[in-house]
């Protein structure tokens, strides 16, 4: 193994002073500008509060994302599956679930905890229509619980299912692109729900979208493309 | 800006900074995407800090959807440059970048 | 009315998660995602020329609170330009991956290069089309994520290296790009590039905001000093995406500066931030050109070539600053980009055929290769030529309105330097040139070269046609930028 804590020690050298410097005066050049900022500058916030009944939900931050400016969500769930993809490509296998902490406390957990979890997600995905939560909250806790499943090994992608992994990353973006195209084509708007059917169309990508987000979360966490039981 | 918002404003400028410091000053890669996560909690923070103005107003929903999908793309990355370093440790024996081997097409 | 505009962003979404989601059929996916998104450039160039500049209102909010699509001239040419390399990439890419099945190394890497593939095409449309600030930022990580990933396919522990250098000054670059939008937001409450067009002023908060999107899109397009990342990437990558990464990549967050510099930043044309970017592109010219000169390996001299051409696209920068409505200075520097992406891009898949004939590509190799493969050696000399400028070529055409632009307006030193920086190609496009055209030393070296698909020499060839041929199309470049140019220079 190479000797890592040579490169890895933190010694404030000559180079690091200079840089160190540069920092500062980046930070503080920075510091100057936040101070300068107009208090009473016009911004979103009117507008958009202005527009929420239209969205069709009335969480704020919900509207502005899957609504108002849904596409950069789009953008952001094809910049999960991306993510997944690139990493599948760059690391050769899966290995993380090799060294499984496998403690009467970890299963007695997963037992327990992990049946709740979805219930958990799929409340975060409903309230957060109107309140605190959203398909990113949600997709977080399903991420969680893949994680947990998979250190317990209650579940490991190399036993099977595989075959449906790819669809189930894909799923999100694909609701995404199906229902802003749909509306594109049926009103001449790219992402333009009709308010009276607004809310259900959110949840119905949302919730495409969670489970995604969640698969994903667990996976980055695994690390490469999961494959056969031999090859890992 | 007013009150707590500048705070919370001058907090993720120095965050940033600090962020970039480590990025820029140390070789090993884990350090350097850590900077990297740091100096992205940084722009957040400004971020957040810009929707917060006069303290009766209701905050700006627009920056706080901004961020959110900062953070996603932030995972992002951190796990693709994650996977990229364990790669180059498999596949160099070093957790740092090393010098280029010659010669090779 | 407009439909089609959003399709050329779902179209190719749609073949990168086809070709992910069904392994077997990447590369048909793939295909037909590459021709539904050549055909819709097409309609959307039809559109435009007849209509005028298209704005498509996302979920008909409307900018502010939405986000706006915007198709005028500039955006219009460079999704054109994507998609004609774009067809040459993927035809390339079938004769360069072949058939193998999804099993095998080659067929695992041909499923990953085709999905991430057709994300970049979709972030560099998405790039091109948005109208949005902070849209843009999200597409920069699109774009920064599928190019490195492209780069880190070849799996060898300097493409590795490549990669994550690669890695790191693409997403600070970005962090620093986003910074840049808090300011904005900050300080002028928008995020729509046409309204933020209208009230930006000379503040602190429009300062910080340009210092640190012009340093963070510079260090993503490689302008010296910031360039060192560049070459071991794009020398480094399968020759299909070093063609792409030197292409079509750095032109990217270029387009978003030069947008930014039009559009929002304007107020600071008379600082001196601009003047540093042109000098900046100047020592390009010079450091990028002699290290190109310095080489000993093909695919590295084209890299430090890729540094010395991106110089060219900033020293014009502050004369754009302040002259925001001349479509002539605009045009000079679009040509060039246009030029240089075709010139190089051909020049890479060529380079590209010659590894995959010779297995190497040291210059003291290349004797006589002329007599081998004589349509990818001729592509490479077409491209060339692009590159020196010489005429008729899209490079001569490109220089001289550029040269045009310097000494109308008295820029002595510019016109020196991009004469200079002419001369300076043509002597590392003839170190290649002289060898490949050289009586063969080791004759039994030609006769046992690996063959090479003919689809790759025809679109390598392709390529260096269209090089050549843009120096016919300057007049018809300069009119499509005319499409909208209202819009271009702030909403009207």
């Amino acid at each position: 193994m190479p000797k890592i804590a040579d490169q890895d020690e933190v010694r404030l050298t000559a180079g690091r002073a200079l840089l160190l410097g540069m920092s500062l005066v980046l930070t503080l050049t920075l510091a100057a500008a936040v101070l300068s900022l107009p208090e009473d500058q016009p911004r979103l916030a009117q507008v958009a509060l202005e527009r929420l009944p239209e969205s069709g939900v009335g969480n704020a931050v919900t509207a502005v994302l899957l609504n108002f400016r849904g596409y950069d969500t789009l953008l952001e769930v094809a910049v999960l599956l991306l993510a997944i993809i690139g990493i599948w490509s760059v690391a050769r296998t899966a290995r993380v679930w090799i060294k499984r902490p496998d403690t009467p406390i970890l299963r007695a957990f997963v037992r327990f905890v992990v049946p709740l979890m979805p219930i958990m997600a799929g409340y975060l995905l409903w309230i957060g229509a109107d309140e605190t939560g959203g398909a990113f909250q949600g997709g977080a806790v399903l991420g969680g619980m893949g994680i947990l499943w998979i250190a317990a090994a209650v579940w490991l992608p190399q036993r099977g299912g595989r075959a449906l992994l790819r669809p189930l990353l894909a799923i999100g973006l694909l609701a995404f692109l199906i229902a802003a195209t749909w509306m594109l084509l049926a009103r001449g708007n790219f992402f333009e729900y009709p308010p009276e059917q607004a809310k259900d169309i959110i949840l119905i990508i949302e919730g495409a979208a969670m489970l995604s987000i969640g698969a994903t979360l667990a996976l980055l966490f695994v690390g490469g493309a999961p494959q056969k039981e031999e090859s890992s | 800006m007013i009150g707590s918002a500048v705070l919370y404003a001058l907090g993720g400028v120095a965050l940033f900074g600090m962020g970039l410091y480590a990025l820029l000053a140390y070789p090993n890669l884990l350090r350097k995407i850590l900077g990297m996560n740091v100096m992205g909690t940084g722009a957040f923070t400004i971020l957040i800090a810009a929707a917060y103005r006069g303290s009766d107003a209701a905050p700006d929903p627009v920056p706080h959807a901004l961020v959110i999908t900062g953070i996603v793309v932030s995972v992002c990355a951190t796990g693709l440059a994650l996977s990229l370093a364990v790669r180059i440790q498999a596949v160099t024996g070093a957790a740092y970048l090393t010098p280029d081997e010659e010669d090779a097409p | 009315m407009t439909t089609v505009l959003p399709l050329i962003i779902v179209v190719p979404i749609l073949a990168a998660v086809g070709a992910f989601v069904l392994p077997r059929w990447s590369f048909p996916v793939a295909l037909v995602g590459s021709l539904a998104t050549v055909g819709l450039a097409v309609a959307l160039a039809i559109e435009a020329t007849a209509t005028g500049a298209v704005r498509h209102t996302i979920g008909g909010w409307r900018a502010p609170l939405g986000i706006d699509l915007v198709l005028d001239g500039l955006a219009l040419v460079m999704v054109l330009l994507t998609a004609l390399i774009g067809l040459a990439i993927t035809l390339y890419g079938r004769g360069y991956f072949g058939r193998a099945a999804p099993e095998t190394e080659k067929g695992r890497q041909a499923v990953y290069f085709w999905a991430l593939w057709m994300f970049l095409w979709a972030a560099l449309n998405a790039l091109f089309l948005s109208g949005d600030v902070f849209n843009l930022y999200v597409t920069l990580e699109l774009l920064g994520f599928s190019a490195v990933a492209l780069t880190a396919l070849a799996d060898k522990p300097n493409v590795l290296k490549a990669a994550m250098r690669y890695l790191i000054v693409s997403l600070s670059g970005s962090l620093m790009y986003l910074t840049g939008v808090a300011f904005l937001y900050g300080g002028f409450g928008v995020l729509d590039i046409a309204q933020l067009s209208s009230l930006t002023r000379e503040t602190p908060a429009l300062a910080v905001a340009a210092a640190l999107m012009t340093a963070g899109l510079a260090m993503k397009t490689a302008l010296f000093p910031l360039h060192f990342w560049l070459p071991p990437a794009h020398a480094n990558a399968a020759a299909p995406v070093s063609a792409l990464l030197s292409a079509l990549v750095v032109k990217g967050s270029f387009y978003i500066l030069l947008r930014l510099w039009l559009e929002v930043l304007y107020p600071l044309a008379g600082t001196f931030v601009p003047q540093v970017i042109s000098l900046l592109g100047v020592g390009a010219i010079v450091w990028g050109s002699l290290q190109a000169i310095r080489q000993t390996r093909l695919k590295l001299l084209i890299a430090y070539s890729t540094v010395a051409q991106l110089g060219y696209l900033f020293v014009l920068i502050p004369i754009l600053a302040l002259e925001r409505d001349n479509t002539l200075v605009l045009g000079g520097v679009i040509c060039f980009v246009l030029a240089h992406a075709s010139a190089k891009a051909a020049a890479f898949l060529s380079a590209g055929n010659i590894l995959q004939a010779l297995n190497d590509d040291k210059l003291s190799k290349l004797d006589g290769l002329m007599r081998a493969l004589p349509l990818t050696v001729t592509a490479f000399g077409l491209a060339g030529l692009s590159l020196v400028a010489l005429p008729p070529s899209g490079g001569f055409v490109a220089k001289w309105l550029m040269l045009d632009v310097a000494i109308s307006r008295g820029y002595w030193g510019l016109t020196v330097v991009i004469v200079g920086g002419g001369l300076l190609a043509a002597v590392y496009v003839m170190r290649v040139m002289g060898r490949l055209f050289k009586q063969a030393a080791q004759p039994e070296v030609l006769s046992a070269l690996k063959p090479v698909p003919r689809v790759m020499e025809f679109s390598a060839f392709g390529l260096a046609l269209l090089a050549i041929g843009l120096g016919f199309a300057g007049v018809y470049v300069l009119r499509l930028l005319e499409i909208g140019a209202r819009a271009v220079a702030g909403g009207g």
